[in-house]
């Protein structure tokens, strides 16, 4: 793997930080973002079914998507673009409605790294530590780390 | 907590591991006290070696250790390493990273079936 992911949590605030490299174009890699059919074939949990109810990555747009796991439970997201500049920058809001009214801020750059590759980092900004926890362990339950969440059930027996 | 500490490969095998049900059950087995080799592999339907097997694979990643004592080698389940694992970091990390591992094969599957905007004129498509 040659592309690490780097995930940071400073500690005591409700940030998020990420960076990832890729070995494509930033054209491309802002098109897997901008373009509807593109996202849903990435962002969801393998095996479960994404349904985009709409999607507008344009400054003042917005989106709402919804993941489908394999036993049938739906779990809506939404959220609006609040500047998106074309293969440079995307800043967002992020809402999980399983959490009503708890939404980050989430502001995306796409850095051209020159030779075909392309850096992603990301910054979200929760409303409070809780929330930065809780939604990210709200992962679990919706089943993203296949397999390990059947772990603590089976730790409780 | 800057960082968890972990390399993502560490995550990864720590991943893999508890992926797989048999081990799955041996965590929970040992999280209610240590045991040795036969005493785990008593329930299953699977030899002995291959529950050994099992646990060696639980041991590279880090979440369970094996003491000698006299005659026993008894195996212990290595609580600090299962609360790493449950840490919401390390959830939020594996999320995203497989987030961006499809990200990588849609943007691979792009380059396949568009014609190269980002290579020269007729470049020979490359043998996937």
């Amino acid at each position: 793997m040659s592309n690490a992911l780097t995930v940071t949590a400073p500690d005591g605030l409700p940030f998020v930080d990420f960076t990832r490299e890729f070995d494509y174009p930033v054209e491309q890699v802002f098109s897997t973002y901008a373009d509807a059919d593109r996202v849903s074939q990435w962002l969801g949990p393998r095996g479960y079914e994404m349904r985009v109810d709409h999607y507008d990555f344009h400054t003042g747009g917005s989106y709402a998507y919804t993941h489908v796991d394999p036993s049938g439970d739906e779990y809506q997201f939404r959220g609006s673009l609040h500047t998106v500049r074309e293969n440079e920058i995307a800043i967002q809001t992020f809402e999980f409605l399983g959490f009503p009214d708890v939404v980050s801020i989430e502001t995306l750059r796409f850095e051209d790294l020159g030779e075909g590759r392309t850096q992603l980092s990301g910054h979200a900004v929760y409303p409070s530590l809780e929330a930065r926890d809780g939604m990210v362990s709200s992962g679990m339950e919706t089943g993203m780390t296949d397999g390990f969440d059947r772990l603590e059930e089976l730790l409780a027996t | 907590m800057a960082d968890s500490g972990d390399t993502d490969e560490s995550l990864d095998r720590t991943f893999m591991a508890l992926a797989d049900p048999v081990r799955r059950q041996l965590i929970a087995r040992l999280s209610r006290g240590s045991a040795t080799v036969n005493e785990l592999a008593e329930p299953f339907p699977i030899s002995t070696q291959a529950v050994s097997k099992h646990i060696q694979v639980l041991e590279q990643a880090g979440l369970v250790t094996r003491t000698r004592d006299a005659q026993r080698r008894p195996v212990h389940l290595n609580p600090a390493r299962l609360e790493a694992m449950t840490s919401w970091i390390d959830q939020y990390r594996l999320v995203k990273e497989s987030q961006f591992r499809n990200l990588d094969a849609v943007l691979a599957r792009d380059t396949d079936t568009t014609p190269g905007r980002t290579s020269g004129p007729d470049t020979p498509r490359s043998r996937s």
